[in-house]
């Protein structure tokens, strides 16, 4: 009997905290279990650079610049089933609380006006730093995303829950303890 | 009590006392119905319409539909539980609700009915509002990015305290908390952390200060089980009263 | 004259009544320019109510401004119907002339331009308010010189008078329009009837008769003609007027109370405007009869707000009411039966034309439908006995009080009695005003007033039915095309999409935000019809229209958000390629562009480069 393919999962962190990362380290020793049926694409936790064709993509955190859009696009053109995890992927999460501020004036403020600054700070405008957005958006805003695991992060246990339940086929369900927005 | 007074709640026999709503009725016998705006020392409002439900066949406002014998009400079917997630999700992108940094977190209405309606996403694109905390007064802070409308402090404020510190104002989409001061200051008002409206918010706007996130994890309010475990707390006061006039 | 005298003045006027705050607001707001939060204050300590209440109201209509919006404030209707005569256009070269984005005030405070929804001059149009005066048949020209005389601030005054003109436009006339009765007439029938034998009873009538003095028998006898007349309101919801009337006069209650309708609110209808231009004694008589009959003492014209010029000649026409005798005490002699009306002015909110939400605003409040049951024929006005009807609704039944039911009856089908007052505009050739007896076909309607190649018509406004042309064999009437009168023609050339995101916008604007299927949901529509309009839309954002409408139709709190998404539903269904041909052959696009959102990033770095770009989602794989 062949075993089966394992499915290849590929992660990033958008505008995140690599909190949600380090949630799913979190699921312990049943990373291994987990490796058994699963394989790293590009993620922080390998050191593949560009995401291949994969099964399952696992975002945290919003879009903030021009790079995480770049990100985005690379992970829905390559996954078959994208995952928004964490409260920063589902909502824009805490950066998004700049969204009613105006970008302008958030870059003025820091590095034009605000005080003990270098003499001569500018606005960077290194072509390889990239451009923020004007609001930070949720990436269900930027791309099509199949699923949402709220939490900031998602424990361990609902990230396990949530995963095995796809593994084995069903809509993942989260009962009471695991489904949270914080 | 005369044994005609009964409705079927999802195949189940309600019974209830004249005069009582379909959602007083509900929850005296210890049958949960999501709502926000529904409070048992209130009159119904019935804006919120978490607790919609079809009477036979009918949708209505449960809080607002009094309980009549003979009633076929359905309320935990798909096509209902997918309308109150719906306006859940309408909630939460309205305003801006970041539950991490929010000390009602765990104790929140809103929150607590997003899990037990197993709402994982915000669905649509989020509105952020602009919305300015007020942090005048001494002893509240009012952080309006939570506000789901629902008019308890200001039934409150009137009904209970009668100092009229709460209002409406704008329309629509527009439509926003005021408070009674031409400085429009909660600080300005004769508000107090003892009112009844400083006790009332389902969710995180009305917060008592230097309290902070005082509970742990685990040890708060809707942590131990899902509101529709909770049914006891919202029972009507005394049954069959329409609330407080 | 200070501030505060200016509204001493006023407060007066009004008794210090709180009920009356709409009309306080509005002519403080007259006096002094805007509702500043110290004026607030004023006139919360001189009506007695706490400040929060009266800030509440102040910011829920439209026309009051708790800010200031410059001496001189226009407003461009912008109904459907403004549009496709060109009005955006003009907004814009207006705003040039005058330095200003609409929207915003002029930096010296002088003036502001915005839109505002229909002002019901759509056979008219372009029209706008100034000052809440209506201006129509808006042309390069006239901006040219409104420019002039708003930089050298020429009070509006002295502007020129063929400006504010209004015209009836009346093409068709039947019984109502060409109604030539004396005023009085109808009253007197009234009072006159039943005291012949002739009074055949129905059992339900005699148990009312039995319980009424002998004086009032002219007042059963009469409402016996109006339920034999069949009639039916013409607001929309179609109520029979005389159950109506019944019940409000069964309701116990202290005093009962008389409303019409006169909110006019629904884009692309202005009958009641001509009505109440051209016959207002009819319709002033039918309020009349109906206090008559259901033993009201007093009576309210709800005017609305855009229809501020009609408020003095309707004040008028009272006076001359009240002379002779057709208002105030023993109304033509007749000992006891005291009656008066005043109009009282709405100030730009279209969902003040829903029956309950009208009478908090009667009561001086935020205009929020309220819970029902109870319904205002028994819990109405100050919690009593009220009916309210439309205009058209009034005047009908005081013909129908003159000649009798079976008159009525004669005209129109049997279900659906007597005549309809249409407001005809968009692509024809003779916009305006058309009775009809009841049962007239569209087409017909199409051919009398000249339209040409038409590809739809929207009757009934917004909240009404789109009708394509293989429906125009269909009839007015409220078995098969109920109307509360618009009548608005889009020609083959239109965009039918336009025409519905115009709607959209309309109901988002309006929704009252009572309730939170329609406070969101209307504006996550319009958020939606944006996006395909962007050419940002894919089947998946059709499919969520379809979802919000289910959701809308079934939780919403009144009748505007039940009707929010009909002209999406009617469209979809009968002009789906005006929104497929904008659609995206992708699952999903955002809503916004991205490239644009790098735009202040851009700004402030100057950058330019490949990086400091995005290109659409529509070239990257999905
Ligand atoms: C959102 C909304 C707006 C309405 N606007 C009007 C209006 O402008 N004029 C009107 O006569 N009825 C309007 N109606 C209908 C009224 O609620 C009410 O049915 C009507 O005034 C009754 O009068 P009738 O029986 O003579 O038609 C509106 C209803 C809704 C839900
Ligand atoms: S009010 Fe409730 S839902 Fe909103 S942020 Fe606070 S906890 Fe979350
Ligand atoms: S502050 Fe709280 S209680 Fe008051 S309306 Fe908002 S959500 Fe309701
Ligand atoms: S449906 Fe809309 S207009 Fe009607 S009560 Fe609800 S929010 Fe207000
Ligand atoms: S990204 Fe995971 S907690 Fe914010
Ligand atoms: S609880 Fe019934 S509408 Fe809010």
């Amino acid at each position: 009997m062949n075993a089966p393919r394992k499915l290849k999962v590929a992660t990033t962190s958008l505008a995140g905290c690599f909190g949600c990362h380090m949630s799913l380290l979190d699921i312990d020793e049943r990373l291994l279990e987990l490796l058994e049926f699963i394989e790293f694409d590009r993620s922080p936790l390998t050191d593949i650079k560009h995401c291949g064709p994969c099964d399952i993509g696992i975002i945290e955190g919003g879009v903030c610049n021009a790079e995480n859009v770049h990100v985005l696009r690379e992970f829905r053109a390559n996954c078959k089933i994208l995952i928004a995890l964490g409260a920063c992927a589902v909502n824009g999460g805490l950066p998004a609380q700049r969204n009613h501020l105006d970008l302008r004036d958030i870059l003025a403020a820091v590095y034009v006006t605000e005080e003990g600054l270098v003499p001569g700070t500018q606005i960077p405008n290194d072509l390889e730093l990239p451009l923020p957005l004007n609001h930070v958006h949720p990436i269900h805003e930027v791309v099509n995303i199949d699923y949402f695991l709220p939490g900031c992060p998602p424990s361990g246990d609902a990230i396990w829950k949530f995963l095995t339940d796809l593994l084995a086929g069903h809509t993942p369900r989260l009962g009471h303890g695991l489904i949270r927005y914080d | 009590m005369s044994e005609t007074n009964t409705f079927i709640l999802d195949d189940q026999e309600i019974p209830f006392t004249p005069g009582q709503s379909v959602m007083q009725a509900a929850l005296s016998a210890g049958v949960f119905i999501p709502h926000l705006c529904y409070h048992p020392e209130f009159r119904p409002h019935g804006s919120c319409k978490l607790c919609t439900v079809k009477i036979n066949g009918r949708p209505a406002t449960s809080c607002t539909t009094p309980a009549a014998h003979g009633m076929e009400v359905e309320s935990n079917t798909p096509e209902i539980l997918d309308k109150r997630r719906t306006l859940v999700q309408m909630l939460l992108v309205e305003g801006n609700h970041f539950c991490p940094s929010c000390e009602k977190s765990g104790f929140c209405k809103l929150q607590a009915l997003g899990y037990e309606l197993g709402v994982m996403t915000p669905r649509f694109n989020l509105l952020y509002p602009t919305r300015p905390v007020d942090a005048s007064h001494p002893d509240v802070l009012l952080d309006f990015n939570r506000c789901i409308l629902c008019e308890l402090c200001i039934r409150a404020s009137t009904e209970v305290d009668g100092k009229f510190v709460f209002a409406l104002s704008g329309r629509g989409i527009k439509k926003h908390l005021v408070v009674n001061a031409e400085s429009g200051r909660l600080a300005d008002t004769n508000f107090s952390l003892a009112d009844k409206a400083a006790q009332v918010c389902p969710v995180g706007v009305i917060l008592p200060k230097r309290k902070g996130f005082a509970v742990p994890y685990g040890e708060r309010h809707f942590d131990d089980a899902p509101i529709s475990a909770h049914v006891d707390e919202f029972k009507p006061v005394m049954p069959g009263q329409e609330g407080r006039s | 004259m200070k501030n505060s005298d200016a509204i001493g003045v006023v407060l007066k006027r009004h008794g210090n009544d709180g009920t009356r705050l709409m009309q306080i607001l509005r002519e403080t707001q007259e006096a002094l320019g805007w509702l500043a939060p110290a004026t607030l204050t004023v006139i919360a300590a001189g009506i007695n109510w706490p400040r929060s209440r009266v800030e509440s109201t102040a910011g829920f209509y439209s026309f009051f401004h708790t800010e200031p919006l410059g001496r001189y404030r226009v407003l461009w209707s912008d109904n459907i119907t403004d549009r496709m005569l060109g009005n955006m256009d003009l907004m814009q070269a207006m705003c040039e002339k005058l330095w200003l984005e609409p929207g915003r005030v002029s930096a010296d405070g002088l003036v502001s331009v915005d839109t505002t929804s229909c002002t019901g001059m759509c056979d008219q149009g372009p029209a706008i308010l100034v000052n809440y005066r209506a201006i129509t048949h808006m042309t390069m020209e006239r901006i040219n010189q409104m420019v002039e005389l708003i930089h050298v601030q020429t009070p509006l005054a002295e502007w020129p008078a063929e400006w504010f003109k209004i015209e009836d436009n009346i093409r068709r006339a039947d019984i109502l329009l060409t109604n030539t009765m004396a005023p009085g007439e109808a009253l007197r029938i009234s009072f006159a009837r039943g005291t012949a034998t002739e009074v055949e009873t129905s059992f339900s009538e005699r148990s009312w008769h039995e319980s009424m003095q002998a004086s009032d028998i002219g007042a059963s006898a009469t409402l016996d003609e109006i339920k034999k007349s069949a009639l039916r309101g013409r607001g929309g919801a179609g109520f029979t007027t005389g159950l109506k009337w019944e019940a409000c006069h069964n309701a116990p209650g202290r005093t009962r109370y008389v409303v019409c309708n006169a909110d006019e609110g629904e884009p692309g209808t202005f009958k009641d405007r001509v009505l109440l231009t051209r016959q207002p004694d009819l319709v002033l008589e039918g309020m009349t009869v109906a206090a008559f009959i259901i033993g009201a003492s007093k009576g309210f014209v709800y005017l609305r707000g855009e229809y501020r010029y009609l408020l003095e000649p309707l004040n008028a026409v009272l006076a001359k009411r009240r002379k002779l005798g057709l208002l105030g005490e023993n109304i033509l002699g007749r000992e006891g039966f005291n009656f008066d009306i005043e109009v009282h002015l709405g100030a730009g909110a279209y969902v003040c034309g829903e029956e309950s939400a009208l009478i908090e605003s009667l009561e001086g409040k935020r205009g929020v439908p309220r819970n029902r049951p109870p319904y205002p024929v028994t819990n109405g006005f100050l919690n009593q006995p009220t009916v309210v009807n439309n205009v058209e609704t009034f005047a009908s039944a005081a013909l129908i009080a003159a000649k009798g039911g079976d008159w009525y009856r004669s005209f129109g089908s049997a279900r659906s009695t007597g005549t309809k007052i249409l407001s005809v505009s968009g692509d024809c050739e003779r916009p305006g005003i058309y009775e009809y007896p009841f049962g007239v076909t569209v087409r017909q309607v199409l051919e009398e007033c000249g339209a040409h190649d038409t590809q739809a018509v929207q009757v009934s406004g917004p909240s009404g039915i789109c009708l394509n042309r293989d429906e125009f064999d269909r009839r007015i009437a409220f078995g098969d095309v109920p109307t509360a009168g618009a009548f608005m023609i889009f020609g083959q050339q239109r965009d039918i999409f336009e025409v519905v995101r115009n709607f959209v916008h309309f109901f988002a604007h309006e929704s009252c935000g009572f309730c939170t299927p329609c406070r969101v949901g209307t504006t996550l529509l319009k958020n939606l019809v944006d996006k395909i309009a962007d050419g940002n839309g894919t089947r998946t954002d059709i499919d969520e229209i379809f979802h919000l409408n289910r959701l809308l139709q079934t939780t919403a709190h009144c009748g505007l958000g039940h009707t929010a998404c009909n002209p999406l539903l009617y469209t979809l269904e009968k002009f789906r390629p005006a929104y497929e041909r904008r659609l995206k052959l992708l699952k999903f696009v955002p809503a916004f562009d991205l490239d644009a959102a790098l735009s202040q990033a851009r700004q402030m770095t100057g950058r330019d480069d490949a990086g400091a770009h995005l290109e659409p989602q529509s070239e990257v794989a999905q």
